[in-house]
């Protein structure tokens, strides 16, 4: 196989490994911090609002890592320099 | 399918380009200026208030009741930063649904540039608040050792507010645009409708972090 085809094959592979481990451990993240904030809000109804605005801003840190992942997965399939770079080869 | 709508260009003349993000951007301040300027013309504060007037009192109120219970002694012109932001990103995600509309902050130069407002803000807010000195002592808190350590979160926490925005915004627009390939017909309404709620969310966590970075900003950590 080609250099243009390895790239390919290592690009697809690459983006997918990327996205099904680096959607596990936030979503583990955000599943404890769910369950607990819940807990917290059904021994604390009073302080609801506090807990849920924390529970958004923290969740978002969580979730940024998988926000990470997805944009390298799809720099990696949709704009992958190397592609181009190879590509560009290929064609001069 | 595209990755950000800074790639298509409207208009060009030699180094000059306005594209996509540009047009939208100065679309949505025009609307949320004209907004705000019919509404605050005839403000009139007895009870036979208009309808509009009513719905941005309820905006306004709301802001300045959530960021008074993040950052108790905030400084003057909080709520209009972080109010601003928040009222920028929340149209522009709730305007995504407009068929044709490339949301501004599904580009990553929009929320770097938002982003280094932010980044700006905290100093500038801390100092302002603190002083200069006290400010940078900050930096050395706990140890000396942390300083790398300070300044690096700095810029990561940066790079994070923005990069978030991005693929939050991004991911809502390209989930879309698969799904019309897949399966055309209803779900990718569903998944707008999801984009919808996705958006105010993302909105309302820049402002938040906004406010707790700056009141962070502002603390005197060290015992002096």
């Amino acid at each position: 196989m080609d250099a243009l085809g390895w790239v390919a094959v290592a690009s697809v592979l690459g983006a997918g490994i990327c996205m099904g481990i680096g959607a596990i451990g936030p979503a583990i993240g955000e599943g404890r911090a769910l369950a607990q904030a819940l807990s917290s809000i059904a021994q604390q109804p009073d302080e609801t609002s506090t807990i849920t605005r924390t529970l958004f801003v923290g969740m978002a840190m969580v979730e940024s890592t998988a926000i990470y992942c997805f944009v390298v997965t799809m720099i990696l399939i949709f704009a992958n320099p190397y592609w181009n770079y190879f590509l560009s080869q290929a064609g001069g | 399918m595209h990755l950000t709508p800074d790639d298509q260009i409207w208009w060009e003349y030699g180094l000059l380009k306005i594209n996509t993000t540009m047009v939208f951007t100065w679309a949505v301040m025009a609307l949320l200026t004209a907004g705000a300027w019919m509404v605050t013309r005839r403000l009139r504060s007895g009870v036979p208030n208009s309808r509009i007037q009513h719905v941005l009192e309820v905006v306004v109120g709301g802001i300045d009741k959530q960021l008074s219970e993040i950052s108790p002694r905030r400084p003057r012109g909080l709520l209009a930063f972080v109010g601003t932001l928040f009222l920028f990103i929340a149209v522009c995600n709730t305007l995504a649904v407009i068929p044709g509309f490339d949301p501004p902050t599904g580009s990553l130069s929009t929320t770097a540039g938002l982003a280094l407002c932010v980044f700006t803000a905290v100093p500038a807010y801390g100092i302002g608040a603190i002083g200069l000195k006290r400010y940078v002592r900050n930096y050395l808190y706990p140890t000396p050792f942390m300083l790398p350590f300070n300044i690096l979160g700095e810029f990561s926490r940066t790079l994070a507010l923005s990069v978030r925005l991005f693929g939050n915004v991004m991911s809502s627009s390209m989930i879309g645009a698969i799904l019309l390939i897949i399966a055309p017909l209803i779900v990718p309404l569903l998944m707008q409708l999801l984009g919808l709620l996705t958006g105010l969310v993302q909105a309302y966590i820049f402002a938040v972090l906004a406010a707790v970075y700056i009141s962070a900003g502002m603390d005197v950590t060290t015992a002096a």
